[in-house]
């Protein structure tokens, strides 16, 4: 079938890294190891696939799972509008992976909510700080260890 | 808060901070302006004053509990929202929606789509100056709003699209106020390109203002009608047609130059393009399956003669509950076991459907979708609304995650406002409609 | 019967001001609309032509706080936001009412988590509270109309008054 191509040429380039391939309710998955992510986006940034738009960049926190984080990044191409995701797992004790914003300009804000919102650090990414949290804020809000109604004021609550 | 900008400003230049609350109507978010004189060289744009954690609140929610949240994100086009959630959990599940509920879905997210495109141009154009536009797509939106109140029950938020179809059946005279308000929204449209068209200060403020080249807008990740705008065709409607859109012709119009002007041009086409569906689907409509109950009884009776025997007559119920009686579930909500709200005259009247009600809401039981992950999108009003919801097997979604649109758009202001006055901010920040539910979540 | 007190004339001339004042005050309402989120959309409503909120006055949208004397929290209040609520209505002068439109600025809403202020009146004294989400336009000028009854109702502190004691 025409969309399994583009994943059995992935597994054949990119043998080492590579860990699993597959087709989950119509949608291209691929779980790689961190270091092969912006070799394997650019090869598929290019053309003939020409996986041309980052469409999504997220991460999923499995608790008490070791490695405990998960990059999914989705990549859309517009002239055979198919789309396709990576998945990568980090260590918590490792939590870096490289960022994409030399490839896709609208990769700057979305890591930036991931390192507000996770703490997941970007080698590489021209100003990583906090984007929807203030400053003076600690923590990661959408860890799971983070209680969900602890609240930090900027300012003197009364009553 | 010691911004970038304020680190890197030179010292011979004004810093201008157009803050959190600002009369430019479009929420909170919080530009600042590295001035000489009156051009731009640098700019910061700081999001995150409506950070409302919606991500983290729906993990601590039912799958069907957390309907009302995906509301209030893009709230000028509430449905849409709705129906992007409702449809990513039925695609976990694999569930049916009956061709009757498709056609009222895709009526009430086009009646959407035209409340978002009127207004974010009307608080464009009221900036630009154009009071009159302002109030005219106003009242045009009352009338779209009347038509959605008396289906859904509430004019915005109104958590009418459910997991298997939809909420409630249409009134009887459904047809009479849609054609009212389509009469309506036409007549506006029609004044307001006769306004704004070929006005000449419009043209200068908005002409060549702000270009995104079709190159840069994909690096951005733009989708919608910014992305159209710039003469790049996609849709998610043409390209993954979902509901019934494969089925209805329309047009996706599409700009040359990717400056505001062509940013209002595609969205006042769409509108257009978006009333010619409602007509097409409004005629396509298929009928309620006719198995209308002779007989109504009060409920007090039913319960009580409930106690003996099965009750097989139909039952008066209360006017909240209007639309969603017995006989027309088949046509509006999908047969599937256990995702639907089960009927309330067989709670109350029969005990499998006391325990099928208290299965579907009780904590633990419910919707509960296979373990994995899925990523659906559909055509929001600013472009591509896409959910990824990762499910751990329990009734309460392990991770959802929300693709905002306007997130991708709002990241290019920086980009290009540089070089360019402090008159010109407003009407790009205007034309790309930045609603803040969605930017923060 | 008994020993009627009889009333200094001051008493009554500061009656008839009080009036007066509260009059011209209640039908002269400079808002300022510090608009946030989905309540925004029936703000807009309520100030266009179906459900006109000139009607009562209040028309005119002052979108300075230095100009207004109503403050109209319109939707939710944010942890990162609640500083600048509270300099803008600092920055108000006397006299100044506040109105919390919408469930999110009376309490919270349906947000109760780290990141949303539970109820602006934890930072600035609020008059009046007008629930909903979002709240009718009728609803909306149902609280306008209830603010102007308390505004009628509000005595002048008056010094020579206070120096009695």
């Amino acid at each position: 079938m025409e969309e399994k191509k583009i994943l059995v040429l992935l597994r054949q380039m990119f043998a080492g890294e590579i860990k699993n391939v597959s087709t989950t309710l119509g949608d291209d998955v691929l779980v790689i190891d961190k270091e092969a992510l912006l070799p394997l986006v650019k090869f598929l940034n290019n053309k003939p696939h020409e996986y041309n738009m980052l469409l999504d960049l997220t991460c999923v926190d499995y608790m008490g799972e070791e490695p405990r984080f998960e990059m999914v990044y989705h990549l859309f191409s517009l002239s055979q509008n198919k789309r396709i995701r990576i998945k990568a797992r980090l260590r918590e004790k490792d939590l870096s992976i490289a960022s994409l914003t030399t490839i896709w300009k609208n990769a700057n804000w979305l890591e930036r909510e991931i390192f507000d919102l996770f703490g997941v650090h970007f080698e590489g990414h021209p100003d990583l700080r906090r984007i929807f949290m203030y400053d003076g804020f600690e923590g990661n809000p959408l860890r799971k260890d983070y209680p969900l109604r602890k609240r930090q004021p900027r300012i003197r609550l009364r009553k | 808060m010691a911004t970038r900008i304020q680190k890197e400003a030179r010292p011979d230049t004004m810093l201008l901070n157009m803050g959190p609350s600002h009369p430019a109507m479009h929420g909170t978010i919080r530009i600042m302006l590295e001035l000489d004189g009156e051009r731009i060289l640098n700019s910061e744009v700081e999001v995150g004053y409506l950070h409302r954690g919606f991500e983290k609140q729906c993990e601590n929610r039912t799958y069907f509990n957390l309907l009302p949240y995906t509301d209030r994100l893009n709230y000028v086009s509430p449905l849409i929202n709705n129906l992007g959630y409702v449809m990513t959990i039925e695609k976990m599940l694999g569930v049916e929606v009956p061709q009757r509920a498709q056609y009222i879905r895709v009526i009430m997210s086009e009646l959407s789509r035209i409340s978002d495109h009127l207004t974010c141009l009307a608080a464009m154009a009221m900036e630009c100056g154009a009071f009159t536009v302002f109030l005219y797509k106003m009242k045009a939106r009352e009338f779209i709003w009347d038509v959605i109140e008396q289906t859904t029950g509430a004019r915005m938020t109104t958590s009418y699209i459910r997991i298997g179809g939809v909420r409630a059946d249409l009134e009887p005279n459904f047809a009479a106020a849609l054609e009212k308000a389509i009469k309506e929204t036409r007549l506006v449209l029609k004044d307001v390109h006769g306004l704004l068209d070929k006005n000449k200060i419009f043209l200068n403020r908005t002409r060549d203002v702000a270009v995104m080249t079709p190159e840069n807008a994909i690096a951005y990740g733009w989708t919608g009608p910014c992305l159209r705008s710039t003469g790049v065709y996609y849709d998610v409607r043409k390209a993954h047609p979902y509901l019934t859109y494969d089925r209805l012709s329309f047009e996706v119009p599409l700009g040359e130059r990717g400056d505001n002007f062509d940013r209002y041009m595609v969205r006042m086409k769409e509108m257009d393009q978006s009333l010619r569906i409602i007509e097409q689907a409004a005629q396509y409509l298929p009928r309620t399956p006719d198995e209308v109950m002779a007989q109504a009884v009060e409920p007090a009776e039913a319960i009580k003669a409930s106690r003996q025997k099965k009750v097989r007559v139909g039952i008066k119920l209360s006017p909240n509950l209007e639309g969603s009686e017995k006989d027309k579930y088949k046509g509006i909500l999908s047969a599937s076991k256990g995702y639907a709200v089960p009927a309330k005259e067989d709670t109350y009247t029969s005990i499998e459907g006391l325990i099928k009600h208290f299965k579907f809401f009780m904590r633990g039981h419910g919707i509960r979708p296979p373990k994995g992950e899925v990523y659906f999108s559909v055509e929001g009003g600013n472009g591509e609304l896409g959910y990824y919801i990762v499910s751990d097997g329990t009734d309460r979604p392990y991770r959802l995650h929300l693709r905002a649109p306007c997130f991708h758009i709002v990241a290019a202001l920086e980009h290009l406002i540089k070089g360019r006055y402090v008159a010109d901010v407003i009407p790009t920040f205007g034309s790309m409609n930045m609603i803040g539910g969605e930017l923060d979540r | 019967m008994g020993m009627k007190k009889h009333l200094p004339p001051a008493q009554f001339i500061t009656t008839q001001f009080n009036y007066i004042l509260g009059w011209a005050r209640k039908f002269s309402l400079f808002h300022y609309p510090f608009v946030t989120a989905c309540c925004g959309m029936e703000y807009m409503s309520a100030a266009c032509a179906h459900f006109d909120i000139d009607r009562f006055g209040a028309g005119w949208t002052r979108f300075s706080p230095r100009q207004s004397d109503m403050l109209l929290v319109v939707g939710t209040v944010t942890q990162k936001l609640a500083p600048v609520l509270r300099t803008v209505y600092d920055q108000m002068t006397e006299p100044k009412w506040v109105i919390a439109f919408g469930t999110c600025a009376v309490s919270g809403g349906i947000y109760d988590n780290y990141a949303v202020v539970q109820g602006i009146d934890t930072i600035i004294p609020v008059d009046v509270y007008i629930p909903g989400c979002p709240p009718r336009p009728e609803t909306v000028l149902d609280g306008l109309l209830k603010l102007q009854e308390k505004i009628q109702k509000q005595e002048q502190e008056w010094r020579w008054k206070k120096r009695k004691f």
